[in-house]
């Protein structure tokens, strides 16, 4: 029994349990509502659920463990001298997924049958040529180590697929039985209900954390072997960023320094640029508009945030960046690149704009009116009253929308490579062209890359640098907004 | 209170500290206001009196053009205060609240400390040429607002941290410390509790040596204790407005015996 079929049982078993269940609760209160503990709705939801949920919760579960198992499994048939000769244990076992899908596409399409495929050996068939009239192209002519291996790793999944499919059904046919067996007027389906809700939202929130937690845990293992390979006092200290891919030879000079500074000077001036501007917006939007401007301005200012990055990349690399070279720094003598630091801090600081006024707008509306009120009162201007009284009141909440602000300035890749170009270097002139890390990330995963080499390996030690400073900042923000939240409630 | 009458005696007698006539306010169609007029005079507790919504409230705040923040708000007739036009197109509203201090029915303490609440207006204003005085001016304002003792030791913690009682009895410091000359008080004492009430019940009495205190309040026994003269409103309408004895004791209005007694309001 295929997946997808399993989930179509599974929703007909939900929609069946709704109604049993009802229809049963229903009965036993002799067909009056007034008699049952819970809404009728209630015991149906109760069955569907039970019928369903720990049946896919098995199914998940199943499906995630199924590859490791198998591999497991396989990898203990595979002769040693073969992974030796292949260097990873990681590329056989890739070979055999390949050949084994590729068997797997031959069968379905008929031109293999199942006793064809148990006696199927390199001697007899060409196996590579086989295989490549199925999509699967191969380097080399295939192992007969590597095609049992295959074979094996066939017979396992076929043997666990009906094992899961067993599993599933079971669980949900029990489920379905045990809810309905519970199901009687006095039943507090209710309650239950609500637990399930619960338990529903719980899934919901570790989700996106453990998501979290999983993609610190492959940066970590990935920049682990970076550094096994590579000295961290030289990628954290180095000042020349000059990598060299394999095939050309050479030492690669790995220094995150120059990445670092072009990241934090494009960021720098991307605030400066976004901060005033949009803090300035957001108080003439929440003190000074009125209604009919409000509604106007406010959803204009938004549309900025809703330009894709690239966008604002084509700005910079056609308007802005030639802009900036003819009229300022030709003539001032600092430089003929039209990508700068300028260019990309310029672009992606009008980007940030929408992020510091809307966040900031909503704080400054939430201060409360009592306030200017009261300052008002004692006779201070509107200014006074924002300067002195609105602003530090909203201070907590707006350091958080330019912190917020920041992270996104640090992580943005597109404009920065349309405006401020690729060259990694440590300037303080505003209008030479620079680089940031997420760049440089980019570049050093495209194309051509070999996992087990520093060059390709420095992506992940950049990436978890720059999750470290992002994450940093967010809590600081956080940190900042809780110590200060409380002062005017 | 033999002495109370003797001083109002004497007051009326001379002007007016502030005179309404035909005030009018409307909040976009509805009107507010009808036909306002009045004469508050100076160094007296004048009371406002009226059920929910009879526009107390907002006749107070007409008399330091807070009205002016609201944009929906429009006032017409004549406000005199020292017999100059408030709403003259050359009355500056910001000067003018300087000069009419307000406290809000719900103590707003700014998100600073004690101090530089209290010094928030005088900086404003420029009223303190040096450190020391400033210093002076916050003392003597958080003494005239009966709350120095409290906070003495606790100058530079912030306002927001003060019980509900001190908080007010803190704004009403913040408004002195300006020296203004009218202080314009909104339910004053309707977030209190009895104790901070008498405190600042206390406070208000205080305060008429040097002041014009207008009051709105929704207890009658409040306006009773602490005012000479009171007001009171239904409606949007000035009904009755006289010494508060005569108005508890000897109402001419139907309506107002009627409010007073408690059946209407």
């Amino acid at each position: 029994m295929t997946v997808p079929s399993l989930f179509l049982v599974l929703a007909a078993m939900f929609i069946a349990g709704f109604f049993l269940g009802r229809a049963r609760a229903m009965k036993s209160g002799g067909g009056d509502i007034r008699r049952l503990h819970s809404l009728p709705f209630y015991y149906g939801a109760n069955v569907s659920l039970t019928a369903v949920i720990p049946a896919l919760g098995a199914l998940i579960a199943w499906l995630l463990m199924q590859p490791l198992w198998i591999e497991a499994q396989v990898s203990e048939l595979l002769p040693p001298e073969l992974v030796e000769k292949a260097g990873a244990e990681s590329l056989v076992m890739t070979d055999i997924w390949r050949v084994a899908g590729g068997l797997v596409a031959a069968k379905e399409a008929g031109a293999l049958s199942q006793s064809e495929l148990a006696t199927l050996s390199t001697e007899t068939t060409d196996i590579r040529a086989l295989l490549g009239q199925f999509g699967v192209a191969l380097a080399a002519d295939v192992d007969p180590a590597v095609l049992e291996a295959a074979k094996a790793s066939i017979d396992l999944s076929r043997a666990a697929a009906t094992w899961m499919a067993a599993v599933v059904l079971t669980l949900s046919v029990g489920g379905l039985g045990f809810a309905l067996w519970r199901t009687d007027k006095d039943y507090r389906a209710r309650n239950v209900v609500e637990f399930g809700v619960l338990f529903l939202l719980l899934v919901a929130a570790s989700i996106a954390i453990l998501t979290t937690v999983g993609i610190v845990l492959s940066m970590l293992f990935e920049t682990r072997n970076f550094f096994s390979q590579y000295p961290w006092q030289e990628f954290f200290f180095g000042t020349t960023w000059d990598p060299s891919f394999s095939g050309r030879g050479g030492a690669s000079k790995l220094g995150i320094l120059p990445l670092l500074w072009g990241t934090l000077y494009i960021s720098l001036i991307a605030l400066l640029v976004a901060v005033p501007i949009g803090l300035f917006s957001a108080i003439y939007l929440s003190e000074y508009a009125g209604k009919r401007m409000r509604s106007l301005a406010k959803p204009a200012i938004e549309i900025l945030a809703g330009i894709p990055t690239i966008v604002y990349g084509l700005f910079a690399l056609i308007t802005v960046g030639p802009l900036l070279r003819d009229y300022f720094a030709s003539p001032m003598g600092l430089g003929e690149s039209s990508s700068s630091v300028m260019t990309a801090g310029l672009v992606m600081g009008i980007m940030l704009i929408p992020f510091v006024s809307s966040l900031s707008d909503d704080i400054i509306n939430a201060v409360p009116q009592t306030l200017r009120d009261g300052s008002l009162g004692l006779g201070a201007t509107r200014s006074e009253t924002i300067r002195q009284v609105v602003l530090p009141a909203a201070l907590p909440g707006i350091v958080g929308a330019i912190l917020l602000a920041a992270s996104r300035a640090i992580g943005e890749t597109m404009i920065v490579v349309l405006g401020a170009g690729a060259a990694a270097k440590l300037d303080l002139n505003p209008f030479e062209a620079m680089t940031t890390v997420t760049v440089k990330i980019v570049s050093q995963l495209t194309g051509d890359t070999d996992f087990s080499s520093p060059e390709t390996l420095v992506a992940f030690a950049l990436g978890l640098t720059l999750f470290v400073i992002t994450l940093g900042l967010n809590i600081l923000a956080l940190v900042i907004v809780r110590r200060y939240r409380e002062q005017y409630e | 209170m033999l002495d109370t009458q003797a001083s109002e005696s004497t007051t009326e007698m001379t002007q007016a500290k502030i005179s309404a006539r035909n005030v009018q306010v409307f909040y976009g169609d509805n009107h507010a206001i009808k036909d306002v007029n009045v004469d508050i005079e100076d160094k007296t507790v004048t009371a406002f009196i009226g059920p929910s919504g009879c526009g107390k409230s907002t006749f107070l705040r007409c008399l330091n053009r807070m009205n002016d923040t609201i944009d929906i708000a429009r006032v017409e007739g004549e406000i005199t205060l020292d017999g100059e036009d408030i709403y003259d197109p050359k009355v500056d509203p910001v000067q003018l609240r300087a000069k009419v201090g307000m406290v809000f029915q719900k103590p707003n303490p700014f998100p600073k400390s004690i101090y530089d609440n209290i010094a928030y207006g005088p900086r404003i204003h420029g009223l303190a040429r040096s450190r020391a005085e400033l210093d002076e001016i916050v003392e003597n304002s958080l003494r005239r607002g009966a709350i120095w003792d409290e906070v003495k030791d606790r100058l530079h913690a912030p306002g927001t941290g003060l019980s509900g009682g001190q908080q007010q009895r803190l704004c009403i410091a913040r408004a002195i410390a300006t020296e203004p000359e009218v202080l314009l008080m909104d339910e004053p004492c309707s977030a209190l509790d009895p104790i901070a009430t008498a405190q600042v019940e206390e406070l208000i009495d205080e305060l008429r040596k040097n002041f014009s205190v207008v009051i709105v309040t929704h207890s009658m026994q409040q306006a009773a204790r602490v005012s000479q003269k009171t007001a009171f409103f239904h409606l949007g309408n000035l009904v009755e407005y006289g010494e508060t004895g005569q108005i508890f004791t000897n109402p001419r209005d139907s309506r107002t015996e009627s409010y007073i007694t408690g059946r209407i309001g």
